[in-house]
């Protein structure tokens, strides 16, 4: 009893430290990879001198971050101020316990996991109601209520276009919906669902065109305004960690997860595969951030309430109805 | 100025260096413009130029997550104001460059009797680097941002990550 207890605690520190080391050299990475995207898109280069390519830059950043002062506003609430960038990055850590990396490589195969990730990635909205309401500055704070209503209004056909897949595989468990998808991947018998997912994820992780809350040209830094040096980064760290999961989800549910395109894996261990979906679809939303410009709010609201909810309503009715009847 | 610096106490060299040289190359602008020399700062950012080459293309809305503040353009008296404010709300370690021939001296709006512009922007913020044109070019700015980079690490012969010389540069 007592080594499976200590046993079980090794497992889960070994486990906090790879996912704590993975996702700060993933954040680094993509920030680097975002703006090589973005300068080639824009046809400059980007970063070129930190290191080969500017493959450093991250890392430069990151340093001058740390060493930067720390502001707290005087008429700011201190205490919500200090805790909501650690706030914002806890729910991010707990996602990385369910997602199936590959077979057997997942830290707990919970039979709720689709629905944990979801709890709790709703948690890190609240960290950012808590620091635009802590920073008592005008920017702030309409920049994390505009941030809620967005989350709140893309959170439901987010949830309704999981259900439809949900119901096709009667399971919430990653690993079952992964291994339903072994022949033919959910986005050809889901596509509905699937780009109805791709577009949510996008607004839910507050990316360009759906980057209102921190729009520059009306809220000056939107929730984030106040913060500086490594609170700031630790925001934006959250950001980039947000985007991996979000596509680590979409890969599990609609592109096969670590199952190689209709049941070819060329020999390629499920785990390359895996990660290779989710950084082609993470090089898309960079591609459709740095594509399309930003939305207006109520165009916004508009879309998602007039639009997404009832096509992703009708999909899973359909989806219901032919489940039934064949 | 240099009679104010407060050297500390206890130096740690080598850790001195890491982080100037990582401040060096990672120097986020302010979005900041006063009149027509923020274009030629804007045209420093975009393609053929690409200030993001040298880490320096992170142009940052809110001063609080900026390092450097390009004062581009004239600076009139109602402006001041602001732009002191504005310099006193970025977090140290923080820099300065006047660009154009307004903010180093009032340019061509600086005559007897004027009454609307502050000539220069030394007398309200503390400047490190001056980029001389009306208004100059992107190449003036890269190289006002290269020289500041040279101010930091204290020479280009410790900006370690520098793969060419700077004309014209002290060694
Ligand atoms: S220096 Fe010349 S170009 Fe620059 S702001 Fe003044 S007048 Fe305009």
């Amino acid at each position: 009893m007592g080594s499976e207890m200590a046993s079980d605690w090794i497992r889960i520190i070994v486990g906090l430290i790879i996912v704590l080391a993975f996702s700060q050299l993933n954040a680094l990475f993509l920030v680097w990879l975002e703006r090589k995207v973005a300068g080639h898109i824009q046809l400059r280069y980007g970063p070129m001198e930190v290191g080969p390519h500017g493959i450093l830059q991250t890392i430069a950043d990151g340093i001058k971050l740390v060493g930067k002062e720390l502001i707290t506003p005087l008429s700011a609430d201190w205490k919500l101020f200090v805790i909501a960038p650690v706030l914002v990055f806890m729910p991010v850590l707990v996602a990385f316990l369910v997602l199936p990396f590959d077979e057997n490589l997942v830290i707990r195969d919970m039979n709720l996991g689709v629905l944990l990730i979801f709890a709790f990635s709703t948690l890190s909205v609240l960290a950012i109601l808590a620091g635009g309401w802590a920073a008592n500055n005008k920017y702030a704070l309409l920049g994390a209520i505009r941030s809620v209503a967005q989350n709140v209004a893309y959170e439901i056909p987010l949830l309704l276009a999981v259900l439809s897949v949900a119901l096709m595989t009667q399971s919430l468990r990653f690993s079952e919906i992964v291994a339903a998808q072994c022949r033919v991947w959910f986005i050809f018998l889901q596509p509905v669902a699937g780009l109805i997912f791709l577009i949510c994820a996008t607004a839910e992780t507050n990316r360009a065109p759906f980057d209102i809350p921190e729009a520059e040209s009306e809220l000056i830094a939107g929730f984030h305004t106040e913060y500086s040096g490594m609170r700031f980064g630790l925001f934006f760290l959250a950001e980039y960690t947000n985007m991996f999961i979000v596509s680590a989800v979409a890969t599990a549910l609609f592109f096969g997860g670590w199952h190689g395109p209709f049941g070819f894996s060329f020999g390629l261990p499920g785990i390359v595969w895996f990660l290779l979906k989710v950084y082609i679809l993470l090089f898309v939303i960079m591609w459709v951030r740095w594509t399309f410009p930003r939305v207006r709010f109520d165009q916004l609201m508009n879309f998602s309430w007039k639009v997404m909810l009832p096509l992703s309503l009708l999909n899973l009715i359909v989806t219901a109805a032919v489940l039934k009847f064949i | 100025m240099e009679s104010q610096r407060v050297e500390p106490v206890i130096k740690f060299a080598l850790l001195e260096d890491i982080l100037n040289l990582a401040r060096a190359n990672s120097l986020w602008p302010m979005t900041f413009g006063l009149a027509c020399c923020a274009i030629e700062m804007m045209a420093a950012g975009a393609s053929r130029f690409d200030l993001d080459r040298f880490g320096a293309g992170v142009f940052r809305p809110s001063p609080r997550q900026s390092d450097v503040m390009i004062v581009a353009g004239t600076i009139s008296k109602k402006m001041a104001p602001a732009i002191q404010m504005l310099w006193e709300q970025m977090p140290n370690p923080k820099w300065c460059i006047a660009m154009g021939n307004c903010a180093i001296s009032g340019g061509p709006f600086e005559y007897d009797g004027q009454y609307a512009i502050v000539p220069g922007a030394h007398l309200i913020v503390p400047v490190d680097i001056t980029v001389p044109g009306c208004p100059p070019r992107p190449e003036g700015l890269i190289q006002g941002i290269l020289a500041l980079e040279d101010k930091i690490t204290g020479g280009e012969h410790r900006n370690y990550l520098r793969r060419f010389r700077r004309m014209g540069g002290r060694g």
